[in-house]
């Protein structure tokens, strides 16, 4: 699997490719190549497998029953909650608050944030390049609420005019919630401005990770924001299982809006004392078996790092930007060195839908449309993009097939 | 000429292409490319199907008691496909485009773009051709 130098582990992608049974498939009778990473990413034996056992061996209600099932079937759940706190490197693993995803996560954030700390009439400061998730809970508050939701706008190079983030803030404004990878373009965001303006402004910071988990290391310790939010199915691991982290401060002082099972110590009809910790956010049974299969995502993706994996995505990303440079027809939304595994490309003139539907003819899973991004779509004035998303599992090799038929396609539809 | 006979003729054009799925799709863009388009000021919002990654606009009038369609889409390939429909469905009586089970699409080895998931408007475009034949009618 691994040839391990001294510190430097190498990725071996003919060993990983093995590690993922859908790689198998062939699709219209060409192997399948899936770049609609940024999608959803396929999952390794060892996630499938871990799934399998959980329900084979283990299956039983946790932090409930007294007998050996019940304990065991906790003990996993509380042991990947520590194995994903410390891939992420949470001190306290209290602070990781397992949800159904992505949007749940933001989804409590919100209804929090806004039965504490927003008050009629408040700002929300989001980016030009937000997934639809991270527009609609604001949007929803501010609906009701008066409030205003203030954009970051895009320089020329599509990336995040910073300076023009400061000019936005009032004394009304509260939160700033931004995705730390763009999902359409693959930029970074920098982090280390959002923050220095926060700060300064004592504004929350809401980090959508959802794109920057599966590609980078995260270290939530040192990027210190109030919250951060991720999917596990986009990193390897099951769908309807994502990832809620809050500062020790929001961990106490962030209101319980979705009540249930589980998070409370004493019911009584007339009051209920809640439980401490993540378990307040919880909410009726976990999806535990998610759970379960996250952690064994981690746990296989920690047998590189996620430094090496950043560094051999970056890889592919840059040589695809290149191949792609290379074809006239071919425009490149946010073309930067520094990305996450997410390129978008029109070909001039021609619909994504029709180069998706050829592609998908030679075995080639991308993504077309607007990519729950339409306010960007409007801004860089297109229906929508083709999108390429890389993972551990994909090579030079595929992407050298995917431009050979790239252009093919681009001479069908010319 | 009835529904059933342009479907078969449909059919009949198809079968050169065996399974050269190439040579099928260049015909189909062909068909996208030739087929008339409607003019920017028509493409008004109450002709847009929506919902869908590619934008399908339709426009249906009553003539001496048949019925007859003018289409276009953003997307080539879906225009391709809207240009088959036309084809078919043209200058027919309300009753018949009602009943149109539309089998060729299948037959022609394009079942796929016909699928829910495929969100290229052709669904909605059969049911408001259906829907529109139907208002005409009355």
């Amino acid at each position: 699997m691994i040839t391990q130098k001294s510190e430097h582990i190498k990725l071996d992608t003919e060993l990983i490719r093995k590690d993922f049974p859908i790689l198998n498939r062939s699709i219209n009778n060409f192997p399948l190549i899936y770049f609609d990473n940024g999608a959803t990413t396929q999952k390794p034996n060892q996630v499938i497998e871990a799934i399998t056992n959980y329900y084979s061996n283990t299956n039983s209600n946790i932090h409930r029953g007294v007998h050996t099932l019940s304990r065991e079937a906790t003990e996993a759940f509380e042991v990947a909650r520590k194995t994903i706190a410390s891939h992420f490197k949470i001190k306290n693993e209290q602070q990781l608050i397992f949800t159904s995803g992505t949007t749940d996560s933001l989804n409590i954030i919100s209804a929090g944030l806004s039965r504490s700390v927003l008050k009629n009439g408040d700002e929300i400061i989001l980016s030009s390049y937000e997934h639809h998730s991270n527009i609609l809970t604001w949007q929803l508050w501010a609906g009701e609420n008066n409030g205003k939701l203030k954009i970051i706008p895009l320089k020329n190079d599509h990336s995040l005019d910073y300076e023009a983030l400061e000019k936005l803030i009032t004394p009304k404004t509260k939160i700033i919630a931004i995705t730390h990878v763009s999902n359409t373009l693959g930029l970074v965001t920098d982090l280390t401005q959002i923050k220095a303006i926060a700060k300064k402004h004592n504004l929350i910071i809401v980090v959508d990770g959802a794109q920057s988990a599966p590609h980078m290391e995260v270290d939530l310790t040192e990027l210190d924001v109030d919250f951060f939010v991720c999917s596990a199915h986009k990193i390897y691991g099951p769908t309807g299982t994502g990832i809620l982290y809050m500062s020790e401060k929001w961990l106490r002082a962030l209101p319980t809006t979705k009540p249930g099972g589980g998070t409370i110590k004493t019911v009584s009809f007339e009051k209920t004392e809640y439980a401490e910790g993540a378990l307040r956010f919880e909410a009726g049974t976990p999806n535990i078996e998610g759970v379960i299969g996250f952690a064994a995502a981690i746990n296989y993706l920690n047998r590189w790092g996620m430094k090496i994996i950043h560094e051999y995505e970056l890889g592919l990303v840059n040589y695809a930007q290149y191949k792609l440079s290379e074809i006239p027809e071919v425009i490149v939304y946010g073309q930067s060195t520094n990305k996450a595994a997410v390129i978008s490309f029109n070909v001039k003139d021609v619909h994504p839908f029709d180069v998706g539907t050829l592609l998908d003819k030679y075995g080639i899973a991308v993504r077309t449309g607007h990519h729950c991004t339409q306010p960007l779509m409007a801004i860089l004035c297109v229906p929508g993009t083709v999108r390429i998303s890389f993972a551990i599992y994909n090579t030079k090799t595929e992407i050298d097939f995917f431009i050979e038929k790239l252009k093919k396609v681009i001479s069908m539809l010319k | 000429m009835s529904i059933t006979d342009i479907e078969n003729e449909i059919v009949e054009e198809f079968e050169i292409f065996g399974q050269d799925w190439e040579a099928k799709y260049e015909h189909l863009i062909d068909l996208g490319k030739s087929l008339p388009v409607i003019k920017e000021e028509r493409k008004t919002e109450d002709k847009l199907i929506k919902g869908c990654q590619s934008r399908v606009w339709l426009d249906s009038e009553k003539k001496n008691d048949k019925i007859f369609f003018t289409a276009d889409s953003d997307a080539i390939i879906t225009k391709g496909m809207v240009a088959l429909m036309i084809r078919v469905l043209n200058g027919q009586g309300a009753k018949d485009i009602i009943e149109s089970k539309l089998e060729f699409i299948n037959k022609i080895g394009l079942k796929e773009h016909l699928s829910p998931t495929r969100a290229n408007g052709l669904v909605s475009m059969i049911n408001r051709m259906k829907m529109d034949a139907l208002t005409l009618s009355k």
